[in-house]
């Protein structure tokens, strides 16, 4: 990115517009060096967004921003319904509420010795993964429209889950006005015999030791101590998410049409929020989310069922769940006064500050844990949402480390099965139905983790609590 | 990815092939069984955005991969026929699943030669 264009605010915080027909600012959270190593096409996606009608306070990019559909991956917007706000299929991403989780296992490193392998045999055996991998669950309609409307709850009432694992989800684990009439019958059908299963391409389910603490008192609280084994699993809403996203976008095109939208890039088809366009997608993309918090407790309850089989001394609690493809109704305060708006995150997580009464009570007074993904052979971090923050982002961090380049030179410059020996020496055991897709995940395609982590800790959005390092690895 | 072909309809069956390949070799793929497909829209771009997403549809449902495809259009209507086979994870060593074709680079155009092209980022 032309570093030039945008007016340097502090050391992470950098500023474009507006210009033209943008109504609010772009606001870019990073170090120089990761806003210099950002596509150019960033700043033009988030650009494109201010445009849009409704839109309010800022667009802001986290230090994980790259360029996606329409919006930019790492892309925050708020829309007020009041002021002809629209919503947006392309701010959410095709895989809606795809998130992470995590979970503690009170076991030790020690505890792993000499039993990685068969460990990572096991989930692997256990946890359906990549592409044809079909899970053991085959929902009716009934079931499936139940499950839209519950979410995780219905996966612990089904059986799959402890009823304490739902006060440490977004939402209770259930998304409120999820409206399963309004998906179509093919979104249903290619969510059918997917729940529980992890997917594939950036999926991954990873055991994972808690390598540093940085935070002792948050840590503690959330159950990390250095040297712990944990598991993080992160998925989404798999073919029905794809499917409402694919769906909407050519019906929003259409919408945003009728209402004298002007959109300067096809991909940001939108409709405003009151619109039976706008309506029917938010009640669609609720119930997307109410799978992918189904999806992700199935895939606990198999991880459990491996860890009691290898490991019977093993007790998983969730310390959070956050999803990081979203679109969600929230009070602000914007311009000094408290509004109701539509607040996508796209490849953004939700990070509030301590205090806020949608964090759990346990952990109310420390600020939202934020689930930083990771690579393969690097690591994930565990962060907590910083006082402040609501001002600077809405209440929002970065998600990943963020793409550095595409999966078709990430092939020419790794072989999977090099790589997953390469891992494998350095105590990673990677299992994967495709060696393909290994090297099109290869951490170095990524961009560097640790570096968008100190970006969003010196920026003001969140701070770091804990990092961790990848012992078993299992890859859709 | 692209198709190209010197007619609409082999730009398509061309760009659908591009689709296989990002999950798989379409080489290793078996044209054992045929899935008859059906989509619409108002003009070029819109169609082979349905068309992409509805071969991406029979791939998620039926477990399939399909390793060669035949398109005929007819006033905004397109009718397909989709060659394959169940998904063999050993021998296809499928890499990703494809979620949705995009808008983003979305084009249908003739050249000055006559010759189709059809492209479209699709998201995995």
């Amino acid at each position: 990115m032309d570093i030039r264009q945008l007016q340097q605010i502090d050391e992470t915080t950098w500023k474009y517009g507006p210009t033209d027909s943008m109504h609010v600012p772009v606001i870019l959270y990073a170090e120089r060096a990761l806003i210099e190593s950002m596509d150019q096409k960033v700043l033009e996606q988030a650009s494109n967004v201010a445009v849009l009608p409704g839109v309010v306070d800022a667009v802001y990019v986290m230090p994980d921003g790259h360029w996606g559909y329409g919006f930019p991956i790492g892309g925050v917007a708020a829309f007020d319904p009041d002021r002809d706000g629209v919503v947006s299929a392309g701010g959410v991403g095709f895989d809606i509420s795809c998130g992470v989780r995590t979970l503690t296992t009170g076991l030790r490193l020690d505890d792993l010795e000499g039993r990685r392998e068969r460990l990572a045999d096991a989930l692997f055996a256990h946890i359906p993964a990549g592409v044809g991998s079909r899970g053991q669950i085959r929902l009716d309609d009934e079931e499936m429209d139940a499950m839209l409307r519950g979410g995780a709850q219905w996966a612990v009432d089904m059986g799959w889950g402890e009823p304490a694992d739902l006060a440490h989800i977004e939402e209770r684990g259930r998304m409120e006005g999820a409206r399963p009439d309004y998906i179509s019958a093919r979104a249903k059908e290619r969510q059918r015999r997917e729940m529980g299963t992890l997917g594939s391409g950036n999926h991954y389910l990873e055991v994972q030791v808690v390598d540093v603490v940085y935070e002792t008192r948050i840590a503690e609280r959330f159950g990390l101590h250095e040297g712990d084994v944990v598991v993080s699993i992160h998925s989404g809403s798999r073919g029905l998410g794809h499917q409402i996203g694919t769906e909407a976008l050519a019906e929003m095109l259409l919408a945003a049409k009728a209402y004298g939208i002007q959109l300067p890039d096809r991909e940001l088809a939108c409709a405003p929020i009151a619109s039976e366009t706008g309506q029917r997608y938010l009640g669609a993309m609720r119930a997307a989310i109410n799978c992918a918090l189904a999806n992700r407790q199935i895939l606990t309850h198999l991880t459990r069922e491996v860890f009691a089989d290898q490991f019977p001394q093993a007790r998983m609690e969730l310390v959070y769940d956050v999803s990081h493809n979203t679109c969600k109704e929230e009070p602000h305060t914007v311009d000094g006064e408290q509004r109701r708006l539509y607040v996508h995150r796209k490849g953004a997580t939700r990070a509030f500050a301590p205090g806020h009464p949608d964090i759990p009570s346990e952990y109310r007074d420390l600020g939202q844990p934020v689930l930083i993904g990771g690579t393969m052979g690097t690591a994930s971090y565990v962060l907590a949402g910083c006082a402040g923050n609501e001002r600077r982002s809405l209440s929002s961090a970065c998600h990943g480390a963020g793409r550095a380049m595409s999966r078709r030179q990430a092939t020419r410059q790794w072989k999977g099965s090099a790589l997953i020996r390469e891992l494998e020496s350095e105590g990673v055991y990677v299992r994967s139905p495709s060696a393909r897709g290994v090297a099109e995940e290869a951490p170095g395609a990524y961009k560097d983790v640790h570096a968008v982590v100190e970006s969003a800790e010196r920026a003001g959005l969140a701070r770091k609590v804990a990092r961790m390092r990848p012992v078993v690895c299992i890859k859709g | 990815m692209f198709g190209t072909g010197p007619t609409l309809e082999a730009a398509f069956e061309q760009a659908a092939v591009a689709l296989t390949a990002i999950v798989c070799e379409p080489h290793r793929v078996r044209l054992r069984d045929r899935v008859a497909v059906h989509c619409a829209a108002p003009e070029n771009e819109l169609l082979f955005y349905e068309w992409l997403n509805t071969v991406i549809f029979e791939m998620a449902t039926r477990e399939m991969l399909f390793g060669r495809y035949q398109v005929q259009i007819h006033q905004g209507r397109l009718s397909g026929t989709l060659l394959g086979e169940p998904v063999d994870p050993r021998r296809h060593q499928p890499a990703v699943e494809p979620k949705g074709a995009t808008f983003t680079g979305l084009e249908v155009r003739q050249d000055a030669r006559g010759c189709w092209r059809a492209q479209c980022i699709i998201d995995v």
